[in-house]
Formats: C-alpha cells, structure tokens, sequence
C-alpha cells in the first residue's frame, strides 16, 4: 500500500497539482487537503505548496497560518509527521513557529525566477535521506520574499545541529542568511525550502529531476524501506 | 467609536530593500535639502477600530493581536496605541 501525502490547497496557492503529480510520480497517493478542513485526513506526511496564500496580505504566509488545517497540522508536525513546505509553505512553517526565523523580501528587490544549483547538506531527514550528503541537485526557484533571515545565535545553531538542509551554490539569489535555502526543525521531520523540488520531477517540463528524491525520500521513510543507496 | 493605531517595522537589523530603493529615488527629485537624508525605513501603520472606549482591556487584546499577527516579532518591533 502506497503512503498517502497531504497537499494543502490555500486561496491563493499556485503550486498544490505539481506537488501532488510529483507525489504520484514518486509512487505515493496524493490527498488534495483544503485549508478549511478540520483534519488531515489520516494522511502520513503532508506538503504545504508555493503560491501566495492569501494573496501574501500582511506577510507572505501570516494569514494562512491560522487556517483551520493548521491546529491539527502543527500538532501532527510537533508529533513527528514528515512536513514539508516549498516557497510559500516555508513561509508558512515560519509563521507557524514550526521553523524558526523568517523570510523576508529579496534584498535586490525583483522577484527572482532561476535554475538554482543548490547543495544538500543533510539527508538526516525523511526528505532528504535518498541524497548523498553535499551532492548538488538543479532545481526551479521563484520568489520575491525568499530572504532567510534569523539572528545570529540561531544561524549557529542551525548550523552546529545540522539543520540546514540546503544551501544555494554559484549566487545568493535573494539574500539569504550564509545562503540558506532549506532548514529543518530540530527533530528533522518538518522541512522548509524556498526553492522547488516539485518542478523538477520530470524531463519535458523541468530543468532536471533532482527535485523527485524529497518525494520518494518521504515515501520510503513512511513505508519502512531504508534509504536508497545513492547512485 | 475609537481607534487603536499598530505601528509595525521591521526591525533594525533586517535589511529594508523598499527602503534603499526609495532612498536612493530621493535625489532625483530636485527638492532643495533632500541631501541631507541619509536613510528610510519603511513600515506599517495599522488602523483598528473599536465599538466603544478603548480601556486597558482593549490595549491588551491588541497588544497580543498585534503579538501573534499583525506583526512577526522575529523580524518586526512594533507599538500599539490609542489615537
């Protein structure tokens, strides 16, 4: 039996089908979830897609974090469920105080829309663990608010425990904090990055199909198979 | 009918880019004196209207509306007043 993962579709979110083809690509069932349902739907895991959650009003992903889905969203993530939040869900993770620090605007100001090379740092967690620690994957990134920001005892700390899962190689698209892409919480199940593993799952459309790994990465840590061996 | 003003910016250390850039638009403008600006930060000014009279009561609801929402302590500082 196939691992069920979540997709929370917003009003305003743009990136919810792509997350759930790329689930399906990688062999599990797609549950569409909507921001007002009152529970997750006995899912396993649960990605919150990019967009701009209500329209981005006030900060990118403050409204959205006191959608209904979300009482039982963090409280499944606090119990250890795989969360993952790609752009706007990020932003999401961070206002939900499930990740700590923020993302802020992008400090050349344009929106920025790019194949970035990015570096995993960590496959110590459920979506990364079918990478090679330090092996450098091309993805899609499309942001305007994508500045990782935190002070800098959490930057240390962040980095000490591990917890920066991605960081971006060649340029610092946005700004971001020692070129953050993607962090973890301390646990390692709820995983926020900016840029889009979803967008690169398959050749016709994306600019590789490093991004598919988060998905069978989840998929295999919910169904019990140790991580694959990375090629 | 009274009103409660949330003052929200972002905090000293983060980067303002809207800032800079209007900062750097400045100049431009030909205004005699306009030299003498050496920085601009932007922030929000919100606007919350209340049935009644605004009391220590009312101050402390927003002062935690303010705290969980309208601004994200994290990267903002912000004030909350009677107008």
């Amino acid at each position: 039996m196939s691992a069920r993962v979540g997709v929370v579709t917003f009003p305003g979110s743009l990136d919810d089908r792509d997350a759930q083809r790329a689930v399906r690509l990688a062999g599990g069932e797609a549950v569409p979830l909507w921001h007002a349902d009152a529970d997750l739907h006995g899912v396993d895991a649960v990605v919150l897609p990019g967009g701009f959650s209500y329209g981005d009003y006030l900060r990118c992903g403050a409204i959205a974090r006191f959608a209904a889905i979300m009482g039982p969203l963090v409280d499944a993530a606090r119990e250890g469920m795989p969360v993952l939040g790609i752009c706007n869900g990020f932003q999401v993770l961070c206002e939900s105080h499930l990740l700590p620090g923020a993302l802020v605007r992008n400090d050349h100001l344009h929106f920025v829309c790019r194949d970035q090379r990015l570096r995993i740092e960590s496959s110590g967690t459920p979506w990364t663990s079918g990478y090679a620690p330090g092996q450098e994957i091309v993805v899609p990134l499309k942001n305007g608010e994508g500045g990782y920001v935190a002070d800098e005892r959490t930057l240390d700390e962040l980095e000490t425990e591990g917890r920066v899962v991605a960081r971006y190689l060649d340029v610092n698209p946005n700004g971001s904090r020692r070129d953050i892409a993607g962090i973890s919480n301390a646990a390692g199940n709820v995983v926020g990055l900016m840029p889009h593993p979803e967008h690169a799952v398959e050749t016709l459309t994306g600019p590789s199909t490093d991004g598919l790994t988060f998905f069978t990465s989840v998929l295999r840590a919910l169904t019990g198979l140790s991580a694959p061996v990375p090629a | 009918m009274a009103r409660v003003v949330v003052d929200v910016m972002l905090k000293p250390e983060i980067l303002d880019p809207q800032g800079k850039a209007v900062a750097r638009a400045l100049p431009g403008l030909g205004v005699e004196g306009a030299s003498s600006v050496i920085d601009v930060r932007i922030g929000k000014r919100i606007e919350l209207t209340v049935d009644g009279e605004v009391d220590a009561a009312t101050l402390a609801a927003v002062e935690e509306l303010a705290h969980t929402l309208l601004a994200n302590p994290v990267i903002e500082d912000y004030t909350v007043r009677a107008e």
